[in-house]
């Protein structure tokens, strides 16, 4: 049986790379749509578009093989077949392209908008703008019926230092019958200021989405950039960026095990984690002269070198946490009372994590074994060698345990890529034409998927897609039947991003 | 357990010398906090964080103060979950249109007198993000800022830097003092003798 995307007919987009574009008919828009509701491929993004005239883009991804195939429709109408109705995880992005562009998806199940909560002065903002209503109609939640049921409502501004967003509670006594995000707070406009940006401010901008994954959406952004400009980064600069990039996952893991014990009251974990956690962002600081390495990546390459004491500096910093980690691992295992409430808390079902294309952590929890490292792949990480830990218990515990094991991966990799370096330079010069690419970069949350075209010098349309977008639905279906009490837990075991959703 | 407990007890703690209040932070308080504010809060400040849009960087390097190496809580500065707690609003982020209301709400849910403190390029005038159709502006265009902390984001050292100068402010007496407040010696603050 041929695979998926050699069976989708449609017109090949010449300067899309390095995967295809094809301009399909609304029939086959839709037949793409059945096959990843029937399980044939994954959701990988869908996104608006008006540089070239109304049009969506969905991109879609084969697990076993890693091909990836952009099919892209043209609305003229203003109107598209909806693949939420047939398949849900495409709903709140479809929600968005209607809030963003006006377009209207055609039998969505859903109407309501998203991110658009009413307060811009602009309707559609990216598409046919025009001046907002002055009062818009009132947001309803779905219903929830039932005796003895009672409504919590959370946020925007939440209890820590910690970014907003509105959950709505509704519970029988201490058990949550349904939650309910509404998200967009942090909505910054990213898309409409990247439009007619320069690339280096559009890069600027992709390093500020979200900002614990600076250097992943650093990545992202310049692998798509340098795909439509088809040039390669040199082999240095692939390296000094998977370094970057396992020391924004190491300080990312490392913090958020910490949290994680901490929101059950066990502080001692959230201490000692903070610790490994600041060694990083101190090394990282030490060799790049930033601690969260933002503006580090940029298109064509990075931005600043190794020097030969930076790997020593690192070097040290990977064995104080090597030596320190494994006994707080120890410590979480042994210590009953943390486990009693991670164990069993919060399970996302095994068939929720495909069918939403669950990256990261919380995919590989539930037996979703991707990470785009391995899967389509990209330098250098072909050359480095690594696995993928992942579990099946898909619990708040096994989030933390996959977590814990892609810190030992992550250890291991700073340790070849030290080994490994390759001398020579550190960036290519851009080469200004017109072209469009996509671009993965893996987040320690998941993947961050990069679409841009480029016309001259500046950018006409660029779409970045947090892994984010199909993991807080499941957070929504995992809360179920717990105790509200435990819903830090489950939150912050996923920790979605707010800022890299709501762009 | 064990182990790991007790040599805590054992090894120095890693805590680190505070840095000094920043020069520019303590002349931008000279123009703000009066006597009264100043008898009132005293030493000791609750904080209440409000992300308005940020990134999520300067949540991250916040966080970052609570840590063994730069522990706020040692100066009696600490963060406090409701705004009706808190002394001053620690606010990051360009304002976004979605969070303008909710950010006004939460400055009139804490209790006078009270101080706010703008974290980040983008609390300053909405960075990058400004002139966005959904972004506002910086902090102060939603409501009064009596300190900036600059930084994309700013490290945690600065941040320090700007809380520790609030606090001096705080404790130094109103005739002019603000000048003397280096003289109460950020280096041996009473609260870190416990």
């Amino acid at each position: 049986m041929p695979a998926l995307h050699e069976m989708i007919e449609g017109k090949r987009v010449e300067d899309h790379r390095p995967w295809p574009r094809l301009v399909v008919s609304a029939e086959v828009w839709s037949s793409v749509a059945a096959e990843i509701a029937a399980g044939h491929a994954t959701l990988y993004g869908l996104w608006g578009d008006a540089s070239a005239g109304p049009a969506v883009h969905m991109a879609i991804v084969e697990e076993l093989n890693g091909e990836i195939t952009v099919v892209s429709l043209d609305c003229p109408s203003g109107q598209f077949p909806s693949v939420g109705a047939l398949h849900p995880p495409a709903i709140r992005l479809e929600r968005a392209i209607a809030s963003l562009y006006g377009f209207e998806p055609v039998g969505a199940p859903d109407g309501r908008p998203w991110l658009d909560l009413g307060f811009w002065e602009l309707q559609h903002p990216l598409g046919a703008a025009a001046k907002a209503p002055s009062a818009a109609a009132p947001y309803v939640f779905l219903p929830t019926e039932g005796e003895g049921l009672h409504q919590i409502p959370v946020g925007p501004v939440h209890a820590g230092i910690i970014e907003p967003g509105h959950f709505r509670f509704t519970a029988n006594g201490e058990t949550v019958a349904r939650l309910e995000q509404r998200l967009g707070y942090v909505h910054k406009g990213i898309e409409r200021l990247m439009t007619g940006a320069s690339i280096d401010k559009a890069a600027r901008l992709a390093a500020r989405t979200s900002g614990d994954s600076t250097v992943a959406y650093g990545i992202a952004f310049a692998r798509a950039v340098e795909a439509a400009m088809v040039i390669e980064a040199p082999p240095r600069a692939h390296y000094l960026r998977a370094l970057m990039a396992e020391l924004e996952r190491l300080a990312n893991h490392f913090g958020d095990i910490g949290a994680i014990c901490n929101d059950a009251s066990f502080a001692l974990m959230h201490a000692h984690c903070a610790i490994l956690r600041e060694y990083i962002l101190r090394a990282a600081d030490a060799c790049f002269g930033h601690r969260l390495m933002m503006d580090k990546v940029i298109p064509g390459g990075v931005a600043i070198d190794l020097a030969p004491a930076g790997a020593e500096i690192l070097r040290n910093a990977i064995r104080q946490c090597g030596q320190r980690f494994p006994r707080l691992v120890e410590l979480y295992d042994n210590t009953a009372s943390l486990q009693d409430r991670t164990a069993t808390t919060g399970i996302v079902s095994a068939a929720f994590a495909l069918q939403f294309g669950a990256a990261g952590f919380i995919g590989r929890a539930s037996g979703r074994n991707f990470d785009s490292r391995k899967t389509p792949g990209y330098a250098p990480y072909d050359q480095l060698s690594f696995t993928v830990p992942t579990l099946t218990g898909g619990d708040v515990n096994a989030r933390v345990w996959v977590r814990i094991r892609e810190v030992e991966q992550s250890l291991r990799l700073v340790e070849q890529i030290l080994e490994r370096l390759p001398a020579g330079p550190i960036a290519t010069a851009l080469r200004h034409r017109d072209g469009e690419g996509l671009g993965l970069a893996e987040a320690f949350r998941g993947d961050v998927l990069a679409w841009i075209r480029i016309t001259g010098d500046r950018v006409a349309r660029c779409h970045l897609r947090d892994p984010s977008w199909f993991q807080w639905p499941l957070l929504e279906a995992c809360i179920e039947g717990n105790i509200v009490a435990d819903f830090p837990l489950c939150n912050k075991s996923f920790n979605c991003s707010y800022s890299g959703h709501d762009l | 357990m064990r182990r790991t407990l007790f040599e805590s007890l054992t090894h120095g703690p890693l805590t680190e010398a505070p840095p000094r209040p920043d020069d520019a932070a303590l002349a931008e308080l000279a123009a703000r906090v009066d006597r009264a504010a100043r008898l009132r809060l005293g030493r000791s400040l609750a904080i209440r964080e409000v992300d308005a849009g940020s990134c999520n960087g300067c949540e991250l390097e916040i966080h970052a103060l609570n840590n063994a190496f730069y522990d706020l809580e040692r100066f009696g500065l600490r963060f406090v979950a409701s705004p009706r707690h808190a002394d001053v609003l620690l606010v990051t982020g360009p304002v976004t249109r979605n969070m303008r209301e909710a950010l006004e709400r939460t400055y009139r849910a804490t209790p006078d007198p009270k101080w706010v403190v703008a974290v980040g390029d983008c609390a300053a005038n909405g960075g990058i993000f400004a002139g966005s159709y959904a972004v506002v502006g910086g902090t102060s265009d939603v409501i009064p800022v009596d300190l900036h902390i600059a930084g994309c984001p700013p490290s945690p050292t600065k941040l320090l830097q700007g809380l520790i100068a609030l606090l001096e402010s705080a404790a130094a007496p109103a005739n002019g003092g603000i000048s003397h407040g280096g003289s109460s010696a950020p280096e041996s603050p009473p609260s870190s003798q416990r």
